[in-house]
């Protein structure tokens, strides 16, 4: 099937894309070199964190997403878009937003310190938890939410009819799907911590909260050391995929079975559990909102004061953001449609060192051609293969759902190929097509992973743009431009998720 | 009618690429290369003499650079590295890509300068800065060591101050530098992956002083017109950084990155640079410094290690440093 053979080239694409760097530094390096004590105990602070930091963060992330499935208020549809964005952030803007909450000198440790308490501080692990939190929960939200949507109406009015209480409902409905779900979004936010780096160093105080990513970072740019950057990324990659295998293995389907496409009738159960939901979604809303505001106070002065070079860098990150995404969720909608086992392949790249990746893709380019014309189109290609795993873990349990409901309706029709693209992957899976685009065009607007090695004589994209201005102590400009690239991702996220929501409900 | 159009079209093609200026590409840090470094000034009055097309590449950082140039090895592009500093040229003096600069010129640098393969085109002093109305300055690392300051440091593993700061405290200190480090301990609110967001930190009010240089107040001076940042004067002496650039013997432009390394150290870069890259000038310009650098600290004692023994000592050091500040 053509479809099949679709899937196996991107699937190849993406594991050369992720594995041939790695197997390119340690070519050049000439063999691999061992790991020291230093290097294993910042493997066992990365596992420590990550997992911490993915525990916390789905942890909280249910009962958030259980209260915005089963309730309706003003701004509910706000809360749910502006879930997408703490994750779109900049690491130093989002770690500087943060701090103006929970820093020193903070919003938090201001009204500690008026109550006559001594300050809490935030650097240490429980710091950088906090942070990863920060980034991921609102991410881990919108997964899990996802699953709730895609129980069938029918079942909730079926439940409702047979005069399912909470715990019922809990037992046969929820439990379930979280099943299904919740696996894949632990590994998915364990394997985004697994690569910290800035955020990890800069909120966990000093040495002790050294980075797997870190450690590749002074092999390959302080001591020359290509072996030992080759290990420690061979290492990230095998943790990465021992958490997606694992997930693999606790997620079971939930096998609901297709629905009739009814507008969905939440269960809202009274009493405590309604104070339960207000309480976990005032609490979810005002951490995303009080860091985000702050950034958006940071920037706001610099935006009347903002550089020429803002626009056009703006123009180039738009032009590697918009290709990067149609890739990214043209290649993640065709992993998903094929078969689950290319989890795996899916999730890799997000296990791949930026740095080691930038190494090898220059060690290949290097020979042929002069890096810097490849600058915009290796960062968008690389962008993309970022990106997919997100796209991907949004996509497949629906595209799951799809086969396995209209699978054999769609056979019996002999529907394939670009009608069954138009007539029913396309407006089934709008909703996560949507998020997904949305996602990846955001990533891709903000990410400056692997630009550093390829960069030219002037083009640079805003995030790099953002960088230089720090790096030139204007620090106020800096949030100004920094503040616009969040709008620009937000923006592009906030179309692409509205169109797909919009058009499924 | 199509092929003699399009040989017509080969020949302007070829006739435009014979025509084409001689290319000099220099691989640089970004912020050097960047609209608010000395980059755009640099290339303008280069191109106005040399009749060439100067290319400022900019990648990453100092340590970027070398590590770029060992990737590229001699079939790099680049002609002229400019950027590494006095930490990382014994490990590119190593790689034997460089060739010898040939210029003679009398240089304003604290310390007398001898290194055939890398010519200094900036400098400046490592120092701690804050903002005028802390109170209780300490005066010396020791003494800093001591106060209840809170400060944000670079990782050395990652950042050239970072690293500038390990070599201060190893110069000024030796072999007490392990001790000095865990007295630092609790000062140190964090460690951040590079200068800029450890400034950002200091800047947003996280700390008290924040390691840079002691040129930082007068950008703010000067660009902002705030006097409210200074830089504490140590006693041990303040370590320095020196910026250099050097020629690859591969380069296939060798006469025009002489010129170019030698136009380097002329008034017209050097009267940029302490406004663009907030550095003092290698070789004082005719019309001095500007104004707000007067107002600047002059540490009495510049400390700088030997190319050689900074490179020996750096690994030995960032242990010592990682096992203090883990404790």
């Amino acid at each position: 099937m053509a479809g099949r053979a679709l899937a196996l080239t991107v699937a190849a694409a993406l594991g050369l894309l992720t594995l041939g760097p790695l197997v390119m530094v340690l070519a050049r390096a000439g063999g691999a070199a061992g790991l020291g004590p230093a290097d294993w105990a910042a493997v066992r602070f990365t596992l420590l964190q990550a997992a911490l930091s993915a525990g916390v963060s789905v942890a909280l992330a249910i009962p958030v997403a259980r209260a915005l499935a089963r309730r309706r208020f003003v701004g509910r549809g706000a809360l749910i878009a502006l879930l997408g964005a703490p994750f779109l952030l900049p690491v130093i803007v989002a770690v500087l937003g943060l701090l103006a909450v929970f820093g020193r000198a903070g919003l938090v440790n201001r009204g500690i310190e008026a109550l006559g308490l001594p300050p809490v501080p935030i650097y240490g692990l429980h710091g950088v938890v906090l942070a990863h939190v920060f980034f991921n929960m609102p991410l881990a939200v919108r997964l899990i939410l996802q699953g709730w949507f895609a129980i069938p109406a029918e079942r909730f009015r079926l439940a409702a009819t047979l005069g399912f209480g909470p715990s019922e409902v809990a037992r046969h409905l929820e439990r379930p799907m979280l099943r299904e779900v919740v696996p894949g979004a632990l590994a998915v936010v364990f394997v985004i911590c697994l690569s910290s780096f800035a955020v990890a160093l800069t909120l966990g105080g000093g040495p002790r909260a050294t980075t797997v990513e870190l450690a590749i970072y002074q092999a390959l740019r302080f001591q020359f050391d290509l072996g030992r950057a080759a290990m420690l990324a061979a290492v990230q990659v095998g943790l990465c995929a021992a958490a997606v295998l694992a997930a693999g293995a606790f997620a079971l389907p939930s096998g609901f079975g297709a629905g009739l496409d009814r507008a969905p009738v939440p269960l809202a159960p009274r009493g405590w559990r309604r104070l339960a939901d207000g309480l976990a979604i005032a609490a979810a809303a005002a951490f995303l909102i009080l860091p985000l505001g702050m950034v958006a106070a940071r920037g706001l002065p610099g935006l009347f004061n903002l550089p020429a070079e803002v626009w056009p860098a703006l123009g180039r990150s738009f032009a590697v953001a918009l290709p990067s995404a149609v890739l990214s969720v043209g290649g993640a909608m065709t992993l998903a449609l094929a078969s689950p086992r290319f989890g795996l392949v899916a999730t890799l790249p997000l296990a791949v060192s930026s740095l080691v990746l930038g190494t090898g893709l220059f060690l290949v380019a290097h020979p042929f051609v002069n890096p810097e014309r490849l600058a915009l189109a290796v960062t968008m290609l690389v962008n993309a293969t970022l990106s997919l795993p997100f796209a991907y873990r949004i996509l497949a349990p629906e595209a799951r759902a799809l086969q396995a409901d209209f699978g054999r309706l769609a056979e019996t029709l002999d529907l394939r190929g670009l009608a069954r693209l138009r007539w029913l992957i396309l407006p089934r899976l709008r909703r996560p097509l949507g998020f997904s685009l949305g996602v990846s065009a955001a990533l891709a607007m903000g990410d400056l992973g692997v630009i550093a090695l390829f960069a030219d004589e002037g083009g640079a994209t805003l995030p790099l743009l953002v960088q230089r201005l720090m790096g030139a102590y204007r620090m106020e400009q800096a949030a100004g431009a920094a503040l616009v690239l969040v709008l620009a991702s937000f923006s592009l996220f906030w179309l692409f998720d509205r169109g797909g929501r919009h058009a499924s409900s | 009618m199509k092929v003699p159009m399009l040989a017509v079209g080969f020949m302007l093609t070829a006739s435009a690429v014979a025509a084409e200026p001689p290319v000099l590409t220099v691989l640089t840090y970004d912020s050097f290369a960047s609209e608010w470094g000395p980059g755009p000034a640099v290339e303008k009055a280069f191109e106005s003499v040399c009749g060439c097309d100067l290319r400022l590449i900019g990648a990453g950082d100092g340590a970027a650079l070398l590590a770029r140039m060992k990737l590229e090895g001699a079939r790099s592009d680049a002609d002229v590295v400019l950027g590494l500093d006095t930490n990382l040229t014994a490990a590119a003096a190593a790689t034997g890509l460089f060739a010898p600069h040939g210029v003679t010129a009398d240089l304003d640098l604290p310390v007398a300068w001898s290194d055939p393969l890398f010519l200094p085109f900036d400098w400046g002093w490592f120092a701690f800065v804050h903002r005028t109305d802390m109170t209780e300055v300490p005066g010396s690392l020791a003494g800093l060591a001591a106060s209840d300051k809170k400060i944000v440091i670079q990782d050395p593993r990652s950042s050239t101050p970072g690293l500038g700061l390990l070599m201060w405290v190893k110069a000024a200190h030796g072999d007490r530098a392990p001790a000095i480090w865990e007295a630092l301990a609790d000062n140190i609110v964090t460690v951040t992956p590079g200068w800029s967001e450890a400034y950002g930190l200091f800047l947003e009010g996280e700390a008290d002083m924040v390691l840079s240089y002691t040129t930082s107040p007068a950008y703010h001076l000067i660009a902002e017109g705030d006097a409210g940042k200074a830089a504490a004067p140590f006693a041990e002496g303040h370590y320095l950084q020196i910026e250099v650039a050097g020629k690859l013997a591969a380069s296939d432009q060798p006469d025009l990155a002489d010129r170019f390394l030698a136009f380097l150290l002329g008034d017209e870069v050097q009267a940029v640079i302490p406004t663009t890259n907030w550095m003092y000038p290698a070789k004082l310009p005719q019309a001095g410094l500007p104004e707000g650098f007067k107002t600047l600290i002059q540490p009495e004692t510049s400390l700088l290690l030997p190319a050689d023994q900074a490179e020996s000592l750096r690994q030995g050091a960032i242990d010592e440093w990682q096992a203090a500040l883990s404790r």
